[in-house]
């Protein structure tokens, strides 16, 4: 899906060779500091190497509009941004910024069920704990149905069981929808749960699949 | 009232004098500031008066055109002044191209459609009028930078994240760009509301104490705050729509804001 060459992005991150298969789950490990979201960032054209290619698909993605890009590959950030409005809107505003249909309330009151939200599409989104809100964020990526998901550790502010349940149904929805899923995390217990291929970036250490990949 | 005579004139800086008491025995330092303002008030309104004889004497296009330019000039840089925030290069030449297209379009519509006065350039009326349209499309686009400027500092994760979310920047900034319109038109239209009632503006003022019939006077302003308004609105909707576009670089990607 992702091939990486030889990147180079402001001395926070150093990529000799990274490829990022599609339709398979990818798990981005490493200590604070040493890249994993400016990683994701590149892959969202959020930001633009300063050096080597990044291709999408085999097409280098300088060459591909941004816009388009990211609404096939679509990003979420650590901290989760809420919109002004109730929770429906919340859910719905992915569709919205990407230009297409909201889908029905039927598949709204489904994705309430996935993320474990016993609340009301209408409540406002004022009184929302940080969990739910993160689940929120979550839920707005998952409804615009893409073909990448670019996720920045979006269960951080979970508990362990609601984190449990939010990952095993993130990964059923990648496996079942045949989608390519690549998450940052820090939890070592998500890592042992779900094994599935990890690249670990170091600070200071340019990253070569070649040596550090370990998949499993 | 007939013209003042320079001991009238004199007379009504008493009440400079009153306010310098004031400053001193309250002991508030504000006192260099006055008695500057003071002399730069009456040194300006001089030449200006001086400057206009000429013109009216010497009715040409050129000269018409050329107080124009001067008056858009000055009020470029006045906006770069008053503006606290750090503005880009390519943010100065959007205010700078959206004041002179914005307000030269509504002048010419004024002069040209609703004076309709012969010639179209006579400084009796060219003047003036482009003096209010360009100060009044001043303070408003000002207004309009600061807010464009901040909200878009404010709301940099929430740019960033309608990006992420495949919007395009037009999207991503559109509530932004929405409420720094609606803070340069607002205190136009404030003025509207409260015009006649609250205060009589000065230019209808000094043309009743000057002899004009109310009848024209009001006429007159009635006519001038609609073209304000148009100036404010043309000029500001010009800055917004070209100005958010600064903000990002040719990936859509948001430049970095302070």
């Amino acid at each position: 899906m992702y091939r990486l060459e030889k990147v180079d992005y402001k001395n926070i991150l150093k990529i000799d060779s990274l490829h990022i298969r599609g339709r398979e789950i990818t798990f981005i490990e490493g200590e604070s500091g040493s890249g994993k979201t400016t990683l994701l960032r590149l892959l969202n054209k959020m930001i633009t190497p300063d050096r080597g290619s990044i291709f999408f698909k085999n097409t280098p993605i300088s060459t591909i509009n941004s816009v388009l890009l990211r609404r096939r590959a679509v990003m979420l950030s650590q901290e989760p941004v809420i919109f002004q409005g109730n929770i429906r809107e919340n859910l719905l505003i992915g569709l919205k910024f990407s230009e297409r249909a909201p889908v029905s309330e039927k598949d709204l009151s489904a994705m309430m069920t996935l993320l474990h939200l016993e609340k009301s599409l209408d409540d406002p989104v004022v009184k929302l704990s940080g969990g739910e809100k993160q689940r929120i964020a979550l839920g707005r990526v998952l409804l615009m149905d893409p073909e990448v998901l670019l996720l920045d550790e979006p269960s951080s502010a979970l508990d362990e069981d609601t984190e449990h349940l939010m990952i095993e149904a993130l990964v059923s929805f990648t496996k079942d929808r045949g989608k390519t899923l690549v998450m940052v995390t820090h939890s070592k217990k998500i890592i042992e749960d779900f094994p599935t291929r990890i690249i670990q970036l170091k600070k200071n250490t340019a990253y070569d699949d070649k040596e550090v990949d370990r998949p499993c | 009232m007939l013209n003042p005579s320079l001991l009238q004139i004199a007379s009504a800086f008493f009440f400079v004098i009153i306010t310098l008491l004031i400053l001193r025995t309250r002991k508030i330092s504000r006192e260099k500031e006055l008695v500057i303002a003071s002399g730069r008030m009456t040194l300006q309104l001089t030449l200006t008066g001086y400057i206009l004889i000429f013109l009216f004497d010497h009715p040409h296009p050129l000269y018409s055109l050329a107080v124009i330019l001067v008056m858009t000039v000055f009020a470029i840089h006045n906006i770069y002044a008053r503006v606290k925030n750090p503005l880009s290069k390519s943010l100065k030449r959007i205010i700078a191209l959206s004041m002179t297209l914005g307000t030269g379009f509504t002048v010419f519509y004024f002069m040209l459609v609703v004076v309709q006065v012969d010639p179209w350039y006579d400084p009796r009326y060219l003047v003036p009028i482009a003096g209010m349209l360009i100060g009044n499309a001043m303070t408003g686009i000002s207004l309009g930078v600061t807010r464009l400027v901040t909200g878009i500092s404010d709301n940099q994760s929430r740019i960033e994240t309608a990006l992420m979310l495949g919007a395009t920047p037009r999207t991503a900034t559109k509530e932004v760009v929405d409420h720094a319109f609606d803070a340069a038109i607002m205190p136009t239209i404030n003025s509207m509301m409260g015009i006649g009632i609250v205060f009589l503006p000065g230019m209808m003022t000094g043309q009743i104490l000057s002899g004009t019939s109310p009848v024209t006077a009001i006429e007159y302003q009635l006519i001038i705050m609609l073209g304000i308004l148009g100036s404010v609105a043309f000029t500001t909707i010009l800055f917004v729509e070209l100005g958010y576009q600064t903000f990002f670089n040719k990936d859509q990607q948001l430049i970095e804001v302070n």
